[in-house]
């Protein structure tokens, strides 16, 4: 009883119990009581700058903030007070001062903070005006477009870049009514060190940071009738979309996704999981390689194309361990292209190939000069998964009343290894099921390697190959890659095989993905890929049998001189230029 | 040369300690103990050739003092006078300066006040012939052992000193700020040595006792401060002394630095043997150049004679400092935004809690004082708490210092006792109000506080009065305003300033302080260069002015914007009429606001003879000659060449 009074702060009248160090928010919240914020990120140290989530103190009349005060016991405070609520409105209107008013030809019309802040609050007209500061969009970067105008100045994007990331490619400047997000010297964003990763977008609050959208070009190619127009969709796609369509976070809707992309008008529908047991065919024949031959150690995975830059831009050094696979997207691109296409008679310019991706940086990936042959593109635009939920919606498909169809062959089979690909630590469970077949001869007897997963920081394992120990690791989220790669710098790493991917979790949580209000809607993603996997019949990459025939009939096995042209890359390091 | 008269306004601090000087004696310290002659000689009460001495703080060489000083050595060594040179910190009198004292051996020590380079000949013909004129003298020094000169006032006699209570400037402008061995010789570092023999927790105790409190503008308990900091646990805590004086019309740091920079260190040192930090940083603003200077001198001095850095007076405590120069942004004050400037960050505050003294600096327990309050610390221990909390008001005890500024007559540093009242410091010790002006406001603490209006004339200095009247103690800039001020200009000075340093982290001070702004430029714009709807946008702004103000006083995230209103929000209070002129009338009483002062002819002194005509710049003058004229007042742009022009007195401004 004692101790229960310890913990207990009155809120609005009610007594709410708290725990020890909690900020009054986060009691709050779990409590369910919803205090409305701009610049707070869970998980990070609370800045306390967008004031919009202060409360009364009941006793003093004082407005604290909420999200970094912590609670304290016999505190009683007031969510709603008149001042509350008065100090909220006005903060609102002060930022809408300036505002630009084109909420209706913004990328977050109906899914913008500000803008819902605004509803709620009742602001019914300008009260507070002032002048509109001019400034222009910066369009420079293939992934993600900046428009400061539509900058609220939450901070939000340079504490992801900085402290999650790690990149720290933008950051304030100037002072008062002049501060801007800004790159170093304010230049635009390809010649910055931005990754392209697209958490900035994820976290952003208005329309000040979104993905540079392809769905134009998508749909001119739609309606071309010279276009062949094939699309695939990454792993993490089909368990996150649901969100982005109005269901429940987490249900895996890859046949309502393949029927509703038919009836849009995709001639092939194509599962980048495929190309995932591919990368892994590839990538675990070249680990054995390097491990056997006296190569670069540790190898490291290069899936994640914000990674690749990120290592490009800061960690040139280790490119050598870089696995010098192309990532799974590019392998299917490359192969729809060079294997698919001529096999179905269609000159390989008339394909259109688009992908679904849950990423932003993979806009930037297909317009990279290693991804382009012979004049042509691997790839020729990706979509966001933000972007197929707008194409879904545009297409007026009812989710409900799709149906269910399955993608198309040769590229549409896959095992569930390779959907393993869209959650942090998957390639290297996928890697290890088959590396352990192919120095062995054998199945792993266990094939759930649980160390690897359903965790955001660094972890490693050491897996006993026949006498052969290879220690493994995995980590994700590029502030926390950091760690690792210093120590490789330094020469204090002893792994064979590092698998690095850019955003928090893995590409569930990617940079196009669909923003998730809290936590909890990722954890649900990951978890779908992993019941998927549970209940999977073909769990190994190598009994993909279209895998196994790609091989078979056009690329020989892996590693080989045809696979190395097309399904390997080369990198470059980085000084200023995209 | 001490004063120890009892009505003095510089207290008396006692001399040399010979516990002290025997711990110094290894350190190669030139003062022995039990010396008593040898502190006569470098505090120079006895001297055996002439001393000149120069205040040459960032205030007088402002005034000249290096171009006296160049005329001083060459008037010396032409005429063959045997004489010392030294250059003092302010005393405190910068409408006095350039000055310049004279002490020759066996009289009290001259001072002569605005000797520009032009006047150093006449001052020191006359002095070295015995006459001393009294139109350019400023007082005499009092000493005992000198013989004093005949009719010639003492210098704590004066209005500007009298009154007042010097403990913190105590040295100022008096010793030479960069020899340690004066210091020592006039008590310094004997608090020090005291402190050493107690246990830090008493070292706080009796701090808090004294009742000295943040003499930065927070006004806490600077004992209890420590105490907080003190009780943490942890293997590495800091000291930081916040000299990012940034108020406009604010210079107390700047002098004390300047003019006694071993009492900073003195105290800082017995605040981190207090607080057991071990690391110290001197927050300075860049733009302090000679305070900075003098401050590296003084830390390397003291190393020197094992009174900082290791093993301090064979104690065994250790305490390093560092001196970390501020970029020139104001909100570096804030003592968050302070530490993440430290530590190389932007310099942008952090929400409170976790206080500094709980994780500050690093992430570590860390105490941050601003320069006066460290300077008092000394003062504390030398005198007991007893003593110190013995002046002062009930809840605010000892003295402040004031940087007197504006429509006075005398302007410089004044620091007088907690109680004083705001009239006595401006009347007695300002003078009052220059050229026969009428007193209108004062304002007090900067940016973040308010104005003192006549009525509210006779408060006396305290933390709690001042806040009743809506102003606030502040660092201690105190800038005084005669009936040609406009107060509504003067909040709209205050708000450019506070939007313009606005760190712009958070929504309110970034958004609201730059909406406040426009809508006091709205007031006070003239009509001829708005638009109806301009008009409508003005009166909506003006219904708007208060409650913006509320909001961003009770939603900010730091100190600068909470109180970023305040100058407003005073203004608004004493001087409502000054603003309902503006808003209804569109006239600015004072005449101060430019676009609202409307030029007339009067029509029966008008001669017709058409020289204001000619004189407009844009033709907004009209009329045939030898008939009166008029003035078209949408052309017309207020440049008051007319008013200027007209031979007969013809035009007037409304």
């Amino acid at each position: 009883m004692m101790e229960r009074a310890m913990n207990t702060m009155t809120v609005n009248g009610k007594e709410v119990p708290f725990n020890g160090n909690e900020t009054i928010l986060t009691a709050l919240k779990r409590e369910g009581i919803k205090i409305p914020t701009l610049c707070h990120i869970e998980g990070l140290p609370p800045t306390g700058a967008c004031r919009i989530c202060v409360v009364e103190d009941a006793k003093t009349g004082v407005l604290i903030p909420s999200c970094s005060f912590p609670a304290t016991d016999k505190m009683s405070i007031l969510t709603h007070s008149p001042k509350v609520i008065k100090a909220r409105k006005t903060i609102v209107e002060l930022l809408l001062a300036n505002h630009p008013d084109d909420c209706l030809y913004c990328d977050r019309n109906l899914n913008c903070a500000l803008q819902t802040l605004a509803e709620e609050h009742g602001v019914r007209q300008r009260k507070i005006s002032a002048e509109k500061i001019k400034q222009f969009v910066d369009n420079s970067s293939p992934s993600i477009m900046r428009d400061p105008e539509k900058c609220i100045l939450c901070g939000k994007c340079v504490r992801t870049c900085e402290e999650i990331q790690g990149v720290s490619a933008l950051d304030f400047s100037g002072r008062g009514s002049k501060s801007r997000i800004s790159t170093a010297f304010n230049v635009s964003l390809n010649l910055s060190t931005c990754v392209a990763c697209g958490q900035c977008v994820n976290a952003c609050p208005t329309g000040a940071l979104v993905e540079r959208s392809s769905i134009r070009e998508v749909v001119n190619a739609l309606q071309d009738p010279e276009k062949t127009v094939v699309i695939q969709h990454a792993p993490a796609v089909s368990v996150s979309l649901a969100e982005e369509l109005g269901l429940e976070p987490g249900t895996d809707i890859v046949g309502v996704m393949t029927a509703a992309l038919k009836q849009i008008g995709f001639n092939y529908v194509f599962d980048t999981s495929f190309s995932a047991d591919l990368t892994i065919m590839e990538e675990a024949s070249e680990l054995v390689q390097r491990v056997t031959q006296n190569g670069v150690l540790p190898m490291i995975t290069s899936c994640s194309p914000a990674w690749i830059k990120f290592a490009e831009t800061f960690y040139p050094e280790l490119l050598p361990n870089v696995s010098s696979c192309k990532s799974p997207q590019q392998m299917l691109g490359s192969m729809i292209k060079n294997y698919w296409a001529p096999k179905m008679n269609i000159p390989s310019e008339k394909v259109f190939s688009v992908s679904v991706m849950p990423c932003t940086a993979k806009k930037f990936e297909i317009e990279r000069e290693e991804m382009v042959s012979k004049g042509i593109s691997d790839i020729d635009a990706i979509l966001t998964t933000r972007e197929l939920a707008k194409l879904i919606r545009m297409y007026s498909i009812d989710i409900r009343k799709a149906g269910s169809a399955e993608c198309d062959l040769p590229f549409g089979e896959r095992s569930s290894a390779g959907k393993l690909f869209g959650a942090s630590g998957g390639v290297m469970e996928a890697a290890i099921r088959t590396a352990y077949w192919m120095i062995t001869g054998n199945e792993l007897t266990n094939l759930v390697i649980s160390e690897l997963r359903d965790k955001e920081n660094y972890r490693e394992i050491t897996v006993d190959i026949n006498g052969l120990k290879v220690k493994a690791a995995v980590v994700s989220g590029l502030g926390n890659a950091r760690l690792v790669l210093d120590k490789m710098m330094k020469k204090e790493c002893d792994l064979h095989f590092l698998e690095i991917m850019s955003c928090p979790g893995g590409c569930i949580n990617g940079g196009g993905q669909p923003r998730a209000i809290d936590k909890e809607a990722v954890k649900k993603r990951m978890a779908a890929l992993y019941s998927i996997d549970s209940s999977a019949k073909i769990r190994v990459s190598h009994k993909n049998s279209s895998v196994m025939g790609l091989y078979e009939n056009f690329l020989g096995k892996p590693g080989s001189h045809k696979a190395h042209e097309l399904l390997h890359t080369t990198y470059q390091k980085r000084t200023d230029l995209i | 040369m001490r004063n120890n008269t009892a009505n003095n306004c510089w207290s008396d601090t006692g001399t040399a300690s010979n516990a002290l000087l025997e711990k110094l004696a290894d350190t190669g310290f030139s003062l022995q103990p039990y010396d008593s002659e040898a502190i006569k000689r470098i505090t120079r009460e006895t001297i055996d050739r002439t001393v000149i001495y120069i205040g040459a703080g960032t205030c007088g060489l402002g005034a000249g003092a290096a171009a006296t000083k160049k005329e001083i050595e060459k008037y010396i060594s032409d005429k063959g006078i045997d004489a010392r040179i030294i250059e003092v910190g302010c005393i405190g009198l910068c409408s006095a300066e350039p000055l310049v004292d004279i002490q020759v051996p066996g009289r009290t020590r001259v001072s002569f006040k605005n000797v520009t380079s032009e006047k150093v000949i006449s001052v020191f013909d006359d002095f070295f012939k015995g006459v001393i004129c009294e139109d350019k003298v400023l007082g005499q020094f009092q000493c005992q052992s000198s013989l004093i000169w005949e009719k010639i006032p003492f210098l704590s006699q004066h209005p500007f000193f009298a009154p007042q209570k010097r403990w913190v400037l105590i040295n100022c402008g008096i010793v030479d700020p960069l020899s340690i061995e004066e210091y020592v010789s006039r008590g310094g570092y004997a608090s020090l040595n005291d402190v050493m023999a107690k246990t830090p927790a008493d070292v706080c105790s009796e701090v808090e006792k004294s009742g000295l409190r943040g003499r930065g503008g927070g006004g806490f308990s600077t004992g209890r401060k420590w105490k907080f900091a003190a009780a943490e646990k942890s293997e590495q805590k800091y000291l930081i002394c916040n000299a990012d004086e940034g108020d406009p019309g604010a210079f107390m740091d700047r002098a004390v630095i300047e003019g006694d920079p071993f009492r900073l260190l003195e105290g800082m040192t017995i605040a981190a043997y207090a607080i057991g930090a071990s690391k110290g940083y001197i927050y300075i603003r860049a733009e302090y150049p000679l305070a900075i200077e003098r401050l590296y001198y003084a830390i390397d001095k003291a190393k020197k004679h094992g009174l900082l850095g290791k093993n301090i007076l064979g104690s065994g405590f250790n305490f390093d400092l560092q001196i970390k120069m501020g970029a020139g942004a104001f909100v570096c004050g804030e003592e968050t935004a302070l530490i993440n400037s430290i530590e190389g960050k932007r310099g942008m505050p952090k929400p409170r809690p976790p206080y500094p003294a709980v994780s500050g600096l690093f992430g570590k327990p860390t105490v941050i004082n601003n320069v006066e309050t460290f300077a008092n610390v000394p003062f504390v221990f030398l005198k007991g708490a007893d003593y110190f909390s013995s002046f002062g008001t009930a809840t605010t005890k000892g003295t402040k210092v004031f940087a007197l500024s504006g429509r006075v007559a005398r302007t410089g540093l004044v620091e007088v006792e907690m109680g004083t009242t705001v009239r006595d410091i401006i009347f007695s010790i300002g003078g009052g109000i220059p050229n026969g002006k009428k007193y209108k406001a004062a304002q007090i603490g900067g940016p973040s506080g308010g104005c003192i209006s006549e009525k509210n004339l006779d408060i006396e200095i305290d933390y709690e009065r001042l806040k009743t009247v809506g102003a606030m103690m502040g660092s201690g800039g105190l800038v005084v305003m005669d009936e040609n001020t406009c107060m509504v200009d003067v909040a709209k000075f205050f708000m450019d300033f506070i939007q313009r340093e606005s760190c712009g982290k958070c929504i309110p001070c970034r958004e609201g302080t730059k909406r406040m702004l426009e809508i006091l430029e709205m007031i006070t714009r003239s009509r001829a260069k708005e638009t109806k709807e301009q008009a409508l946008i003005r009166f909506q702004g003006v219904m708007q002015l208060t409650e913006l103000a509320e909001v961003i006083k009770s939603t900010s995230l730091c100190g600068l914007g909470n109180t970023a209103p305040n100058p407003v929000l005073s203004t608004l209070k004493w001087f409502r009429e000054e603003y309902d002129a503006h808003i209804y009338d569109r006239k600015c009483p004072a005449g101060a606001c430019k676009d609202l002062v409307t030029y007339k002819i009067i029509e029966d002194k008008c001669k017709g003879c058409t020289i204001c005509a000619k004189k407009c710049p844009v033709t907004a003058i009209k009329g045939a000659p030898k008939s009166p004229h008029y003035i078209i007042e949408d052309k017309c742009i207020k440049c008051g060449a007319c008013l200027a022009a007209c031979p007969f007195g013809a035009i007037i401004t409304e």
